[in-house]
């Protein structure tokens, strides 16, 4: 059975499918990061006091940037796909791939230093919302690489079978990793910097 | 967004410098930090400079700067609720902000004039 409006658009939204679909789970994933926004906001301001200077601003830094060039490549391996350029979609696609594990390598080397240190969530009020704003976000990152390895790997046949579905994939897979990317953008100046 | 190819074509410099942007802001943010402002001042350059790159990813990587009116008007729904989110929590604390809370049964804060009863 063929999904309908998969890459023609429909003639009521004048969307595919997949673009509207994957809009309406960004959509619910600002709340999920809304609500734990929110959640700092009420910590923060109802705190006697605030640790300064706890977390490595060069690592956060660091960090930042792998993210904004991985956003980079992303959009990138999208366009090359759009102006028939395959070799250049699969580096692009792979470097997105390798940038985000670099992302959660120098994830893992912090985690790893506070909790040799002892500074586990459990430890403190900011702790616990530092792991847990960026643990979710983690996790996020480690979705959107399963997501790319399938592209790279088995799910690139379909850039023969069906070249416009595959560059939709592409394109709503791109608009996941930027919103990733967008979440960390606030992410850093509020537990890295303030 | 841009279906055709030679139109994408024309937007590839306008994604790296778009990106090569993000990078330089971020440095702004890092620099910011360093000339260790005020704490309300720090607060406001740090967020209106995230909401600036934020604003960039959306509008050029995203192609939310062209979208159809479907897309807008969900996303329109969504920061509606994001902002109901965001901000009425912070009312139902907003006359307790600074005071300390005890549980019931801990013993007395020292701040709470504890050591005046003699």
């Amino acid at each position: 059975m063929n999904i309908p409006y998969t890459v023609e658009t429909r003639p009521d939204t004048g969307l595919a499918n997949g673009k509207l679909g994957i809009w309406l789970f960004l959509a619910s994933e600002v709340m999920l990061f809304g609500a734990l926004f929110s959640t700092y906001i009420i910590l923060r301001t109802g705190a006697v006091e605030w640790p300064h200077g706890e977390l490595s601003v060069l690592l956060g830094a660091i960090n930042t940037v792998i993210l904004i060039s991985s956003s980079v490549t992303m959009v990138m391996a999208w366009a090359s796909l759009k102006m028939n350029e395959w070799s250049k979609h699969r580096l692009y696609l792979i470097l997105t791939f390798v940038l985000a594990g670099v992302f959660l390598v120098n994830k893992y080397f912090e985690y790893s230093e506070h909790l040799a240190l002892g500074e586990g969530p459990w430890a403190s009020t900011f702790l616990a919302i530092y792991f847990t704003l960026t643990g979710l976000h983690g996790l996020h990152i480690v979705g959107g690489m399963v997501v790319m390895a399938y592209f790279i790997g088995p799910g690139a046949k379909m850039a023969k079978t069906s070249p416009d579905q595959f560059t939709n994939r592409i394109e709503y897979t791109g608009l996941y990793w930027h919103f990733v990317d967008l979440v960390w953008i606030f992410l850093f100046p509020l537990l890295y910097l303030l | 967004m841009h279906s055709d190819p030679a139109e994408v074509k024309k937007t590839v410099r306008k994604y790296f410098m778009i990106g090569a942007a993000l990078l330089v802001f971020t440095g702004i943010t890092v620099a910011a930090n360093l000339i260790h402002l005020a704490v309300p001042l720090a607060i406001t350059v740090a967020l209106i400079i995230a909401t600036i790159k934020g604003s960039m990813v959306a509008a050029v990587f995203m192609h939310l700067n062209h979208e159809k009116k479907w897309i807008y008007a969900s996303l329109m729904l969504t920061v509606v609720f994001f902002i109901v989110l965001l901000f009425v929590p912070l009312l139902t604390i907003s006359d307790t902000i600074g005071t300390h809370i005890s549980a019931p049964g801990a013993p007395a804060h020292a701040g709470d004039g504890a050591g005046q009863r003699d």
